[in-house]
């Protein structure tokens, strides 16, 4: 076998989380209309805010147009022919894990995220939605005692109505843009965390985000508030059964970050990508942005992007405090036909404001990576910091990488570097592991993660082995 | 060191291969037996540096016929990473820059594959530092190469000490050095020469692949062999090296003209 035949094995590796799970659902019927959007307000219970802010973004949606400046193809969605709510049957929400449908516990359990009291994680809260709706949230009570606020956004509704009207839509307006409306208008979930004033969180919060159904779109939503001296670390995980058609996800993110607040937002997703061929695999519209309200607050983004037929997401700080620091490290892995177009965009409000950009894309198969990046520096950001680097690596001869690089300054004084530099995993390189005893998948993955290095630095400790693995496994049979 | 009984680690017999469509190695025939240093001189084109690729397994190299027996075992029916684990060791020409990858991660990694093999236990990080550090000293290597990836950035005498430090953790039975004296001045030259040299015993072999006699001052060969169009055309011992020295490679040329004179 050739090497780069085994390189290109080495990537294919079935997806392991394409099971599905056997379980009675609540579906609407499929199509969008304000109808809908009633309905689905209606069987959250929710407030008349709530109900007023999805119908204004519906109505805004209606007047919007896709966006088509990606660099991604792929045919026209049509957005009646997706089911907009399903929710696993089960009775209201539970006061404990024991009366959770003990399939759902196994799905979890079988995804790596066990939730039942003996088996969770020690040092991490976890909430798990489920078809965009979550279904269990661990060690709330602990939080709680922090004053730590962490729950779905659906329960933040009903017990913290207020939090919820101060702080939605304040960072990603409603008519933000095409997905991000779509999202307001008909969102069913997805997890809220409030750290109040001084308060470090003391674990780690994860949300773990699974779809299931196979013709309804995800749309979940996640509001996360750090008041003066908060801090927190967050992380959301993503996998999807497989199915022949695309699915559609379109979340919505939102951070607000307070005077020397800061947080860590962790991303490690591996929605289902679709076969060799491209087919079925979900699309992934997704908007994330925090804003740095506070002076010297600071927010920090680390994704690994490995799933999705599609990728479409730029997760984004609005440095408004004084020094405040965004951070934004990244790995997106395509393989086979995947597509991603992702980056994220730095704007520089505040004076002394800072932003790191590290950007890994790895590209193997047929398919298209592309790193887009804003860093825009506003008039009264004097001695405003930015510095970018975006890495790409090639595997196989079949594979694109693209840059796309935007800087916009209207301060003299600030300083904005850009560093860009592609390589390809050689043969030589290869060989010369292997010389060393060195089997040709731990060579390839020795060198991947050697590559991502300084983004798996940024996720958190129990995350990086994950993220390692993940990519090894990712990339297996696809180097040549 | 010679000695007729001692084990043979090698034989080679009889080997042609190619590269892409064309052929390379046209019959060469070694054996290497334990305790001996080998030295395979050439012009450019000889073949020399193709004998030490298929010897190691790259994959550009096709071989076409013959055999290579490792310790009466069939080498080439193994995997690059199998051959290096049984003992089977290459020095490159060019040791390959590998950004991102830990310099002390890759040796331990290597290390432990070799372990494994020989049904040692792993040495976990503390235990590898300890062995790698006794090991530097072969080389006169500074600790902080250690922490840099993986020959990025090294000067060329780096790069070849980085070489025989990973010789000198994975111990290998034969160990084929391939162009190890280029691009070295004098002191990196007497560095890695001295490296080799202590690492050299009654139960191992070496095989140097050079153009130049310089190599061999400070590495005495057992043998000598002249390769040319493929295949070894003469063995001596060290003396023949002197001679190529004193003569050059034109006598080769005088007599590949004869042998194929013989064959029309």
């Amino acid at each position: 076998m050739s090497s780069s035949q085994a390189v290109g094995d080495l990537v294919s590796q079935p997806y392991k989380y394409g099971f599905v799970t056997d379980i009675e659902t609540e579906k609407i019927a499929k199509g969008l209309s304000e109808d809908v959007v009633r309905l689905i307000s209606s069987k959250k219970e929710e407030p008349a805010f709530l109900l007023e802010f999805r119908l204004r973004a519906y109505r805004q949606w209606l007047q919007m147009q896709e966006p088509d400046w990606a660099a991604l193809g792929y045919p026209p969605i049509d957005y009646q022919d997706v089911v907009y709510y399903a929710a696993p049957k089960q009775q209201q929400k539970k006061a404990s894990l024991d009366e959770v449908d003990p399939k759902l516990l196994e799905t979890f359990d079988k995804l790596g995220i066990p939730l039942s009291e003996q088996k969770r994680l020690s040092n991490v809260a976890v909430d798990a939605v489920f078809d965009s709706v979550s279904i269990a949230t661990t060690y709330k009570e602990k939080l709680a005692e922090h004053g730590v606020i962490f729950c779905s956004i659906s329960e933040a509704v009903k017990d913290h109505p207020e939090l919820i009207e101060r702080y939605l839509g304040t960072v990603v307006p409603s008519n933000d843009n095409y997905f991000a409306a779509l999202n307001s208008a008909v969102f069913s979930d997805g997890s809220f965390v409030f750290i109040p004033k001084g308060v470090e969180c003391p674990m780690e919060l994860s949300t773990y985000f699974r779809i299931n159904s196979g013709d309804t779109g995800q749309f979940e939503r996640t509001l996360i508030v750090a008041e003066q001296g908060a801090s927190v670390s967050y992380l959301e995980g993503c996998t999807a059964p497989m199915f022949d058609t695309n699915q559609l996800h379109a979340a919505v993110v939102e951070l607000v970050v307070l005077e020397d607040a800061s947080i860590k937002y962790s991303t490690v997703q591996n929605w289902y990508a679709g076969d060799e061929n491209g087919v079925g695999g979900i699309y992934n519209f997704v908007t994330k942005r925090g804003q740095c309200r506070g002076d010297r607050s600071k927010i920090s983004w680390t994704q690994v992007e490995t799933g999705s037929a599609i990728t479409w997401k730029y997760p984004s700080c609005v440095l408004q405090g004084a020094d405040s620091v965004g951070e934004f490290y990244s790995v997106a892995l395509t393989n086979n036909k995947q597509q991603a177009d992702t980056g994220t965009k730095m704007i520089h409000v505040g004076p002394r404001t800072r932003s790191t950009i590290v950007s890994k894309g790895i590209s193997a198969g047929r398919s298209a990576n592309s790193y887009r990046g804003l860093v825009q520096i506003g008039p009264k950001a004097v001695g405003a910091r930015n510095y970018s680097q975006c890495d790409s690596m090639l595997i196989g001869d079949q594979a694109a990488a693209n840059t796309y690089p935007y800087i916009r300054s209207q301060q003299p004084q600030a300083s904005v570097e850009h560093e860009a530099s592609t390589c390809r995993i050689s043969e030589d390189q290869l060989f010369y592991l292997q010389s060393r005893g060195i089997g040709f998948e731990e060579a390839v993955s020795m060198m991947v993660s050697g590559f991502c290095r300084d983004v798996f630095n940024q996720l958190p400790m129990e995350f990086a082995a994950e993220a390692d693995k993940l990519l090894a496994l990712k990339l297996e049979g696809s180097v040549g | 060191m010679i000695r007729p009984d001692a084990p043979v680690l090698l034989e080679i017999r009889d080997l042609h291969a190619r590269v892409e469509d064309k052929a390379i190695l046209k019959g060469v025939n070694l054996t290497i037996r334990a305790g001996e240093i080998h030295a395979v001189m050439g012009r450019n084109g000889s073949g020399k540096s193709t004998l030490s690729k298929v010897l190691a397994g790259h994959p550009a190299y096709t071989v076409t016929g013959g055999s290579v027996t490792y310790r009466g075992d069939n080498l080439l029916e193994l995997d690059p990473e199998q051959r290096a684990r049984i003992g089977v060791f290459l020095g490159f020409q060019y040791p390959v820059e590998i950004p991102g990858v830990s310099n002390l991660e890759f040796l331990r990694v290597a290390t432990n594959a070799r372990r494994t093999e020989q049904g040692h236990e792993e040495l976990d990080t503390f235990a590898f530092e300890d062995l790698v550090r006794e090991r530097l000293k072969v080389v006169q290597m500074d600790p902080a190469f250690l922490d840099r990836s993986v020959n990025e950035g090294f000067s060329g005498g780096e790069k070849k000490r980085n070489e025989i430090l990973q010789m000198a953790l994975l111990e290998p039975l034969v160990a084929i050095l391939d162009e190890t004296d280029s691009g070295l001045d004098i002191d990196a030259l007497r560095i890695v020469a001295g490296g080799v040299n202590q690492l050299a015993n009654a139960d191992n072999a070496t095989l140097l692949i050079t153009h130049y006699q310089r190599l061999l001052d400070a590495i005495t060969p057992d043998y000598v062999h002249v390769m040319a169009a493929g295949r070894i055309l003469r063995t001596g011992g060290k003396e023949l090296a002197l001679e190529l020295e004193q003569r050059g490679y034109d006598w080769v040329d005088q007599e590949l003209a004869a042998l194929a004179a013989e064959v029309a």
